[in-house]
């Protein structure tokens, strides 16, 4: 393993275990995520990985294992002191997820105004500050319906980092873009992890703009870890799953086909 | 008849788990400490959305149904003449039965699916995940103000409905069909009992407010976040509304009116 | 701005509420706010009241003056006590005044008629008219008939 300097364990899931129904999502998953860094959890569709950051943040209770937050046994809090702990996580859904009925400004305020006991001005000085960094200061007045797709993820992005969070959760960031949002996107995780110190994970399935800002990634199928590495090291992994996913190959040790009896059989089955 | 039993069982459990969590989510919506200064505001958009909208299908409905009583109930009591008491059988009717039940209908139709669709499409849209990851209950900011808005509202559209029908009864049993207007008024004033009518409606009122709001909510809440979840929880909001609405009537008229 | 005129619609609409209870509570069921001050009590017994209803009206010559405002039933002779709310203003019943329970048309509401004699003194609040006529009850008076083509 290439250097990765592991000063505290800020995050850590330990022997985790999910179902959904009799369906098992993760069996006995473990990842340590370190502060500060970018950590990216990438794997096939349908891997549970949104469901992993539903977990992390406690929206969901997994079955067995331990989830471990800054501290914080997330399964075990009750349901005010896991509101305290969220303030100080940003989550940046898929679908961008902003307040229909709020305006732009609104919308990035709503952190500010349930939270703190600030004064209007100062609100607003801070939701424009936010708004700068995602470079969307002229939007304020527009309302969600009247945003691109990559423009309402700016927005939320400039939400999430509202309370100045310690983590921040991506989830698909890169999915349903142009390549010019997603660039934007791109830089813009980078830079707040940089500028702002904030423990980043990204869950996603593409692989190279994830290669580009992760520091470590995980690689999870079938509800285990598959793989683990820097984006360097993980292009020389010798697991064929790894590989298959990371090349993109159509078939290999997940089946291009869904199980089905023989093909031949199944042709000639009533044709006889 | 081993997996017919089998079956039932597994239904009768589905049913209690879903009465359960709309149970759960009641209690967590409204067990908290009340904070006027931040959920008033609330509470106010949502009698606008649920009861002021509401209003004009209401009026429009409670005018032509005792517009209609009044035809009706014209030509029966004509018979014996004693068409003086059509004023008295109109407001009776209206305000213990139709008024209650019919506005409670029309509510779930027009606030009760609305507000399902509503909060259904924030599930499906994660606007209520984010809004938990922000740190903000949604019980709270979304399922507790429109549960309180839906209690209030429901009795007042069923007061304006009665008060409309008997309005329209008038118009046409009094200015057209020319029955007495000094019989009609006195004959139904003496007839209603403000204690024993007019306040037993309106009980019904705000039983069926609470439950068909509980229902809505609860059914947006549960859905499958999907265009086809939406689309059955909005079907299920207005049937199990409707369903519960004539049940409870049956019922409440039994106890309140003693039989 | 805009949660200005939310604000105030919602306003009309919670009056709307309350004019509609006033409404139904005057206009529809009678309410009469101020009617134990300006109102004097009478009592009249009655062997039978047939299907009088508190709040049934009570008349001279066809005009109401009153209200019935209680019924109970006495104990020591079993009839019928009924305490009638009348207003103020009609404060000339003689004292030998008769009341009788009569019907408003034929299927209508049972009511109080009363009658004024001639007597010098007057009913004050908390008399009792004594000369009284029940109700018609139609098995009764179908019963005296049938008794009296009997006995022919």
């Amino acid at each position: 393993m290439v250097s990765l300097e592991i000063t505290e364990e800020f995050i850590e899931i330990r022997n985790l275990q999910y179902y959904r129904g009799p369906r098992m999502i993760f069996d006995r998953l473990s990842i340590s995520i370190p502060q500060g860094k970018v950590v990216a959890i990438m794997g096939p569709s349908g891997s549970g990985k949104t469901t992993l950051l539903r977990l992390l943040s406690g929206q969901l209770k997994p079955d067995s294992g331990e989830i471990v937050v800054n501290g914080y046994h997330i399964p075990s809090l009750d349901r005010a002191t896991l509101f305290e702990v969220r303030k100080t996580m940003g989550m940046l859904f898929q679908s961008g997820a902003l307040f229909t009925d709020l305006t732009v400004f609104e919308n990035v305020a709503f952190p500010l105004r349930i939270h703190t006991d600030l004064s209007d001005d100062m609100i607003r000085d801070l939701v424009l500050m936010k708004l700068q960094s995602v470079g969307l200061r002229g939007a304020t007045q527009l309302m969600p319906n009247e945003l691109s797709g990559g423009m309402a993820r700016r927005v939320a992005l400039a939400r999430a980092i509202a309370l100045d969070p310690a983590i921040i959760m991506y989830d698909e960031p890169f999915t349903g873009l142009d390549p010019i949002a997603m660039g934007v996107i791109v830089q813009l995780i980078r830079t707040l992890n940089e500028a702002f110190a904030m423990t980043t994970i990204v869950v996603s399935h593409n692989i190279q703009e994830t290669a580009d800002i992760a520091d470590y990634i995980y690689v999870v199928s079938d509800g285990k870890v598959i793989g683990s590495g820097t984006p360097a090291s993980l292009l020389d992994d010798p697991s064929p799953r790894v590989q298959q996913f990371l090349q993109g190959m159509p078939d290999g040790p997940v089946p291009f086909h869904y199980p089905a009896e023989d093909y031949r059989e199944d042709l000639f089955k009533n044709g006889g | 008849m081993l997996r017919r039993l089998r079956q039932i069982g597994q239904a009768s459990l589905v049913i209690l788990a879903t009465l359960g969590r709309a149970g759960v989510i009641w209690a967590q919506s409204l067990w908290t400490k009340p904070d006027l200064s931040n959920s008033a505001p609330l509470v106010i958009q949502q009698i606008y959305q649920i009861g002021v909208l509401s209003v004009v299908i209401t009026v429009l409905s409670g005018f032509s149904i005792g517009a209609v009583l009044a035809l009706q109930g014209y030509t029966q009591l004509v018979r014996y003449g004693s068409e003086s008491a059509l004023g008295l059988g109109v407001a009776m009717v209206l305000v213990m039965e139709i008024g209650p039940v019919v506005s409670a209908l029309l509510f779930a139709g027009r606030a009760g699916s609305a507000m399902t669709a509503e909060i259904g499409l924030m599930k499906a849209t994660e606007q209520l995940a984010s809004m938990e990851m922000i740190g903000v209950d949604s019980l709270h900011r979304i399922v507790a103000p429109r549960l309180w808005a839906g209690f209030i509202s429901m009795p007042i559209l069923a007061l304006m409905f009665s008060v409309v029908g008997i309005w329209g009864a008038s118009l046409v049993g009094v200015d057209w069909l020319g029955v007495y207007e000094g019989a009609f008024w006195s004959v139904m004033q003496e007839g209603v009992d403000f204690n024993n009518h007019v306040l037993k409606g309106i009980v019904k009122t705000f039983v069926f407010g609470l439950v068909v709001t509980w229902i809505a909510v609860f059914e947006g809440y549960d859905t499958v976040p999907t265009s086809e979840g939406i689309a059955s929880a909005t079907t299920k909001t207005v049937v199990y509304s409707s369903v519960a609405i004539l049940v409870l009537d049956f019922f409440l008229t039994l106890v309140m009116f003693g039989f | 701005m805009q949660m200005r005129t939310v604000e105030i619609s919602v306003g009309a609409f919670m009056l709307a509420g309350i004019f509609s209870l006033i409404v139904l509570a005057v206009k529809v069921s009678g309410f009469d706010v101020g009617a134990a001050t300006n109102s004097y009590s009478i009592y009249t017994r009655f062997e039978n009241i047939g299907g009088l209803a508190i709040r049934a009206k009570v008349s001279v010559a066809g005009v109401v003056v009153g209200k019935v405002a209680e019924i109970k039933l006495d104990q020591e002779d079993f009839t019928a006590l009924v305490r009638i709310e009348m207003n103020a203003s009609v404060d000339q019943l003689t004292s030998d005044t008769t009341a009788a329970i009569l019907t408003e048309g034929l299927l209508g509401g049972k009511y109080i008629g009363l009658v004024l004699g001639a007597d010098e003194e007057l009913l004050e609040d908390g008399d009792e008219i004594t000369d009284t006529q029940s109700a018609l009850v139609l098995e009764e008076l179908i019963g005296q008939f049938l008794l009296k083509a009997f006995d022919e």
